[in-house]
């Protein structure tokens, strides 16, 4: 599923809204959440799963090419865990 | 500060004029229809934010830590998480909040 289909299938959900107020929708939520983790603030979604960031310090690295030795700083990853009802929904074995 | 359910459908009252039950109620449902995706074995790819996909993971031994006992953890179908190029380079200069 894309973001353009996710947008047609809740404007299929929500028929007294138009498509673009489920375009809209989709792109204020993605935009909250990226700026949510931008701030460096947790996202937790009830059912759904947590979203926060990881800490990677800084290490040294080497051009795989050159061999040459590169400082990297350390910097902020995000990271996803599911939580309880979609663990369970998504092994559900049948 | 921890962003949840409640302050996505507050920004969706506030800035898109749904009503509070439309605004709640989309919120649960974005994330719904996500769950729906994965759920039927269908990974989810949300251009700019990143990609939820599916894993099978084989059976393997593990161990109960308080007793020691072996107990095989079981197969299972996971899902993992890849930012975009997008989240990542917004995230990576972050250096304060929570850095869980």
């Amino acid at each position: 599923m894309t973001r353009s289909e996710l947008i047609v299938r809740l404007a299929a959900r929500f028929p007294q809204l138009t498509a673009k107020d489920a375009d809209t929708a989709v792109k204020m939520i993605i935009d909250a959440m990226i700026g949510s983790l931008t701030r460096g603030s947790r996202i937790e979604i009830r059912g759904f799963g947590s979203f926060s960031l990881s800490h990677r310090p800084p290490r040294v690295g080497r051009n795989p090419k050159s061999g040459e030795k590169v400082e990297v700083p350390e910097k902020f990853v995000p990271h996803f865990k599911a939580g309880k009802e979609l663990r369970q929904r998504v092994d559900q074995r049948d | 500060m921890t962003l949840t359910k409640a302050d996505l459908a507050d920004l969706l009252f506030e800035k898109v004029g749904l009503n509070k039950r439309e605004a709640k109620d989309m919120v649960e449902g974005f994330f719904e229809e996500v769950r729906v995706a994965l759920e039927q074995g269908e990974g989810v790819k949300l251009s700019g934010f990143g990609n939820f996909q599916l894993r099978s993971k084989p059976q393997r031994p593990g161990r109960n830590p308080k007793t020691g006992e072996e107990i095989p953890i079981t197969a299972r179908r996971v899902v993992t998480f890849h930012a975009s190029q997008k989240l990542k380079a917004a995230v990576e200069a972050t250096g304060h909040g929570d850095k869980r």
